[in-house]
C-alpha cells in the first residue's frame, strides 16, 4: 500500500477483458416504455448490451431479514417495467474498455413514462403521496413494535416529560474506493470467478451462487484489497451479478468500477431517521421510562439487511441509563430513493443519539448539569451484567469511572466556569457531553442475519512458519496485525513468522466477514482457540521428543520441567510433518480450525466531550477541545485502535456538521458528488485526545469489545449537545443536523438581530 | 485518431500513442500498468490520483495524458530509491499508522512529500492545509499528520 503495489480490484486485468457500464435510469420514478438498445450495439467496440429481459434468469436481490408482516419488494437486477430510484439499472454494456463502455451506454435510449416520485420518509406518509409500489398505496412495508416494562405506567407517575423530534439525516458510506468486480467463467469446470471489493466474502459468495444459478463450491470469491466498506460492501448489488451473468455470456472476463457519482446513486446510504423521543423523569433527574416513534427511510427496495437496522436503534435506546421502562415503535416506509442498510454504526449512532440528545433537553428543563443527571442514571458498576428493558444483557462496564476520567482530563468544572464567563462576553461557548454505549462483536447467531459466529484456521508448517486463515475480511481494520500479535503471543514466533491469509473463498474455510466491530473480538476468538488446540498438539508432540510427562509450553518452546530441556515448535512442527514417530492420540501435521460462537454481544461504552465556540458572524464552529475516553475492553494494538476511534470520529462530526443525502421531492440526490456533499477534510479535523478505560469483556477469552463503530457512535451527540449547548443563551434547545454554518447564523441572526 | 506522447515517469522514458481524451491517471495504470495511484472520484476532489508531474503535485484525473507530452513524472511507485529504501513520508505513513485501508494512500505520499518540499518544517496547521485536497475516510486524518510531522522530523 505505501509502494503502490497492492492489488485492488481495479488493479486486476486479465487477457481479453471487457469492461462494463450500467445505464440508469435518470428518473426516481417512471414506466419504462422500450429500451432501445440497436444504436449502443452497432457502436464499435460494443460486444453485448443486456437489458432486464435478457437477463430475467438472475436471481432477485437478496434480503436476509424477516420481519413480521413486512411487506419486501422483488427487486430484479436490471429493471424491466418501472423504475424505482434513481440510478436504477435498465441496461448494461459490454465493451473493448471503459471509455468506449460509456460512450455507447450514452446510446441507449429508454422511453420512460416518469410518474411522481417520494423522496422522503415523511413525504411517503402524507395524504395523496403517489405509492413507490403500486401494491402498496400506503407505502408502509412494516410496523415493529418492543415493549420493556410498563411505560404508561411510568409517564403517569413522572414528574416531567420531555419531547423532541430529531433527524439523523441520510448519509453516504463514501469509502474512499467505490465498488467494482472482475468476473470470470471458466466454461469447461462451470466455474466462475469473482473479484469483487467486499466485506463479505463467503457469504456473498452463496448469495451470488443462489442468484446465477450456479454451484456454490464451483463459484470462487475474492475480496482483495478492499479500499474501505463502512458497511455498504455488507452486501451482494446488482452489478456483481450483471457483471458475473455477462463473462458467462461471453466467454471472457468482464470489469465493472463504479464510479463516485454511481457509487452516490446506488451504493446504500445509511440512517434516514425521523425520531419522536419522549423522556420521562422525577423531579431530581431519575429517568423513568423513555418513548420513541421512528419513521425509517427505507428507500425503493431492501438490500442484504435493510429492514433490521432500525431495530438495532430500539435495542440502544436505553443507553447506558437504568431505564427500566421502554416503548418503541417503527414504522418503515418506502421512498424512492436508494435503498438505507448498514452504515458505520448501522442503527446505534441513531439511537444513541437520540438517548444523550435527550438526556440533554431533560437536563435543560430540570435545570440540572448534563454531567450530574448522567450520573444520577447509570447503570452502576456493581449491576454487570445487566438486562436491559430492551432484552440485552450488557456484558460489563463502570460507566461512572470512564465519565470521571474524561471530566478531569477535559477540566470540566473550569471549563464551565470559562464558559460563564466568555457568555458574559456574549460569545457562544459550548460544552457537550455524550456517554455512549454500543452493541459490538456481532454476534450471537440467531441475532444475525447469516450466522454471527466466525472461523479460523491456523498451520504452523513445517519450517514453523504460522499460516493464519480468517473468515473475517479486513479491510483497513489491521487484523492482518492484530492476529500476528495474537500468534506471536501465543506460540512464541516472531510477528513476521505469521501471515494471515483472508478473502478468498477457495483458500479461506467458510467465514461471516467484517461488520458489526467484529472482527478482533470473534474472529479473533477464533484465531485464539486454534491457536490453544495447536499448542495442546505442540505438547504432545514435544513430551514425546523430550521423552517427558510433564512439559509445559512457553516462548516458543516445550520445556521439560524435570530435566530444563527443551525443544523449539519449528523442530516440533518439522517432527510433527514428518511423522518418523506419532505420539498416541495424535496424528501428523499441525494445523487447527476452530468455529467461535460467541455468546452474547460486547458492549463497548465511553464518554466523548467537545468544547465548542461558534462564530457569530459566519456561524462557524470550532471545535477547541475534544476528549474522548472509551473503554473497548482490552487492547491489543494501541495505535490501530486509536486510528479506529479518530476514524470514526470524522464521521460522528461529519454527521453532526456537515454531511446530508439530500433527496429533493423529486427523489434527485442534490448532493451527488463530493463537491456537494461535505465530508472531513484534515484541515476541519480537531486534534483529538484519546485516552481508555478498560473492563475486559467477559463474552471472549481475549476480553476485547470491538472499536470499529465505537467513535461514530460517541461524537455525534457530543457535537450537537456541545452546539446546542453554545446557543442555549439564545433560548435554543434543539438543532437538527448537520449543523452547517447556514443553518446556525440564520439561527444566531433571528436571536441576535444586532450581532450583523 | 490518436497522438504519440513521450514522458519519463519514474525516471524511465516511454512513448505511446494514445487518444486525446485519455485521462492522465488511465495512461498511468492501463497504459503504462503502474496501479499504484487511484482513482476515487474523477472530479479531482479527493486526491488519490495524486502524482508529481515536473515536481508539482498535480491530480491526475483531471488532466490528459496528452497535456503531460515532454514530462517528467513521479508516481508513488517511485518514492522509494533505487534500492528499494522508502522516502521519509513512506517511513512516516508506516511508523504511525498512516493508513488504513490503503487506498488514498498513495495520494496522501505524494502530497505530503510536496508539502515538505515546499516547506522542511511546517507546523500543525500547515499540514493540514497542505492535506486538505486529499480525503481520507478511514483515518480521520491525526495518524496522517503525525506520519507528516515524522517525515519532517526525518529530514532535518
Amino acid at each position: 500500500m505505501l509502494t503502490g503495489t497492492a492489488t485492488y480490484v481495479d488493479d486486476i486485468k486479465m487477457p481479453n477483458m471487457l469492461y462494463a457500464a450500467m445505464v440508469r435510469s435518470p428518473h426516481a420514478a417512471a414506466n419504462i416504455r422500450s429500451v432501445d438498445i440497436s444504436k449502443a450495439a452497432a457502436h464499435p467496440g460494443v460486444m453485448a448490451v443486456y437489458t432486464g429481459v435478457d437477463i430475467k434468469d438472475v436471481g432477485a436481490i437478496v434480503c436476509g431479514v424477516e420481519l413480521p408482516g413486512m411487506r419486501k419488494p422483488h427487486h430484479t437486477v436490471i429493471a424491466t417495467d418501472r423504475v424505482y430510484l434513481v440510478g436504477h439499472i435498465v441496461a448494461v454494456v459490454v465493451a473493448k474498455d471503459r471509455y468506449v463502455a460509456a460512450d455507447a451506454a450514452d446510446l441507449v435510449e429508454v422511453d420512460y413514462d416518469v410518474l411522481d416520485a417520494v423522496g422522503g420518509p415523511e413525504q411517503a406518509l402524507a395524504e395523496g403521496a403517489p405509492a413507490v409500489h403500486p401494491q402498496w398505496a400506503d407505502n408502509i412495508a412494516f410496523k415493529f413494535e418492543q415493549k420493556g416494562g410498563d411505560t404508561d405506567a411510568a409517564f403517569a407517575s413522572a414528574d416531567v416529560i420531555c419531547k423532541q423530534r430529531m433527524i439523523s439525516q441520510r448519509m453516504v458510506a463514501n469509502p474512499m474506493e467505490t465498488r467494482g468486480c472482475v468476473a470470470s467463467w471458466h466454461a469447461a469446470d462451470r466455474a466462475l470467478t469473482i473479484y469483487t471489493s467486499t466485506q463479505i466474502p463467503h457469504l456473498a459468495r452463496t448469495i451470488l451462487a443462489g442468484m446465477l444459478g450456479l454451484d456454490e463450491n464451483r463459484l470462487r470469491l475474492i475480496a482483495p484489497e478492499v479500499g474501505g466498506g463502512f458497511g455498504c460492501k455488507l452486501n451482494v448489488y446488482p452489478e456483481e451479478a450483471i457483471v458475473s451473468f455477462a463473462a458467462m455470456k461471453l466467454g471472457v472476463p468482464v470489469k465493472w468500477i463504479e464510479t463516485r457519482r454511481e457509487n452516490f446513486l446506488s451504493t446504500i446510504q445509511g440512517r434516514g431517521h425521523v425520531d419522536y423521543w419522549e423522556i420521562a423523569a422525577k423531579r431530581d433527574g431519575t429517568i423513568v421510562g423513555v418513548k420513541v416513534k421512528i419513521i425509517q427511510d427505507l428507500g425503493a427496495y431492501f438490500q442484504l439487511l435493510t429492514p433490521a437496522i432500525p431495530t438495532l436503534s430500539v435495542l440502544m435506546m436505553p443507553g447506558l441509563y437504568n431505564a427500566r421502562n421502554i416503548h418503541a415503535e417503527i414504522v418503515g416506509v418506502f421512498t424512492n430513493c436508494v435503498p438505507t442498510d448498514a452504515v458505520r454504526g448501522a442503527g446505534r449512532p441513531e439511537a444513541t443519539y437520540g438517548i444523550e440528545r435527550m438526556v440533554d433537553v431533560l437536563a435543560a428543563e430540570l435545570k440540572m448539569d448534563p454531567a450530574e443527571i448522567r450520573f444520577k442514571n447509570f447503570v452502576a458498576a456493581d449491576q454487570f451484567p445487566f438486562a436491559t428493558a430492551t432484552g440485552l444483557n450488557y456484558d460489563s462496564g463502570d460507566y461512572a469511572n470512564t465519565f470521571t476520567k474524561a471530566l478531569d482530563t477535559i477540566g470540566y468544572k473550569k471549563l464551565r466556569e470559562e464558559q460563564a464567563t466568555a457568555r458574559k462576553q456574549g460569545r457562544l461557548v459550548g460544552i457537550g457531553i455524550s456517554t455512549y454505549g454500543e452493541i459490538c462483536a456481532m454476534g450471537p447467531s440467531p441475532a444475525v442475519a447469516a450466522g454471527g459466529w466466525e472461523s479460523a484456521t491456523v498451520k504452523v508448517e513445517p519450517s514453523g512458519k504460522v499460516t493464519i486463515l480468517t473468515g473475517i475480511s479486513p479491510h483497513g481494520q489491521g487484523e492482518e496485525t492484530t492476529f500476528a500479535q495474537i500468534a506471536g503471543d501465543e506460540l512464541g514466533v516472531p510477528i513476521d513468522d505469521v501471515l494471515v491469509l483472508h478473502g478468498d473463498t477457495s483458500i479461506v474455510q467458510y467465514g461471516i466477514g467484517t461488520f458489526g466491530s467484529r472482527g478482533t473480538a470473534v474472529g479473533g476468538t477464533a484465531v485464539y482457540l486454534a491457536l490453544q488446540d495447536i499448542k495442546e498438539k505442540v505438547i504432545r508432540w514435544g513430551s514425546m521428543l523430550l521423552d517427558s510427562n510433564d512439559v509445559r509450553f512457553e516462548g516458543g518452546m516445550c520445556i521439560d520441567n524435570a530435566s530444563g530441556k527443551s525443544v523449539s515448535i519449528q523442530t516440533i512442527a518439522a517432527a510433527a510433518y514428518r511423522a518418523m514417530k506419532i505420539p498416541t492420540h495424535s496424528e501428523p501435521g499441525l494445523v487447527a480450525t476452530r468455529f467461535w460462537e460467541p455468546g452474547n454481544f460486547t458492549y463497548p461504552f465511553g464518554a466523548h466531550i467537545i468544547h465548542s465556540e461558534i462564530d457569530p458572524k459566519t456561524g462557524q464552529v470550532e471545535i477547541k477541545r475534544y476528549v474522548m475516553v472509551d473503554d473497548i475492553g482490552n487492547i491489543l494494538n494501541p495505535m490501530i485502535v486509536d486510528g479506529q476511534l479518530h476514524g470514526g470520529a470524522s464521521w460522528g462530526l461529519g454527521q453532526a456538521l456537515w454531511e446530508h443525502a439530500i433527496y429533493d421531492d423529486a427523489g434527485q440526490l442534490v448532493t451527488g458528488e463530493f463537491m456537494d456533499y461535505a465530508m472531513a477534510r484534515a484541515r476541519m479535523m480537531p486534534w483529538i485526545e484519546s485516552s481508555h478505560t478498560c473492563t475486559p469483556s467477559p463474552v471472549n477469552p481475549l476480553g476485547v469489545k470491538g472499536v470499529g463503530e465505537a467513535g461514530t457512535i460517541g461524537s455525534t451527540p457530543a457535537m450537537v449537545n456541545s452546539v446546542v449547548d453554545a446557543l442555549a443563551p439564545l433560548g435554543v434547545t434543539h438543532v437538527d443536523m448537520p449543523l452547517t454554518p447556514e443553518k446556525l447564523w440564520r439561527i444566531i441572526s433571528a436571536s441576535q438581530p444586532e450581532a450583523n | 485518431m490518436t497522438q504519440t506522447i513521450s514522458v519519463t515517469i519514474n525516471g524511465k522514458p516511454y512513448t505511446h500513442d494514445v487518444e486525446p481524451r485519455l485521462l492522465l491517471i488511465h495512461y498511468l495504470r492501463e497504459v503504462v500498468g503502474l496501479t499504484g495511484s487511484h482513482i476515487g472520484c474523477e472530479t479531482s476532489l479527493c486526491g488519490a490520483c495524486t502524482v508529481e508531474v515536473d515536481g508539482r503535485a498535480i491530480k491526475s484525473c483531471t488532466m490528459f495524458a496528452v497535456q503531460a507530452n515532454g514530462a517528467s513524472i513521479l508516481t508513488v511507485e517511485g518514492l522509494a530509491d533505487a534500492s528499494g529504501k522508502m522516502h521519509r513520508v513512506q517511513e512516516g505513513f508506516w511508523n504511525e499508522h498512516g493508513l488504513q485501508c490503503g487506498f488514498c494512500t498513495p495520494g496522501m505520499l505524494m502530497v505530503s512529500k510536496q508539502i515538505l518540499d515546499r516547506n522542511p518544517s511546517p507546523t500543525e496547521t500547515e499540514i493540514r492545509e497542505g492535506l486538505d485536497g486529499n480525503l481520507c475516510r478511514c483515518t480521520g486524518y491525526q495518524h496522517i499528520v503525525k506520519a507528516v510531522q515524522a517525515a519532517a522530523k526525518a529530514g532535518v
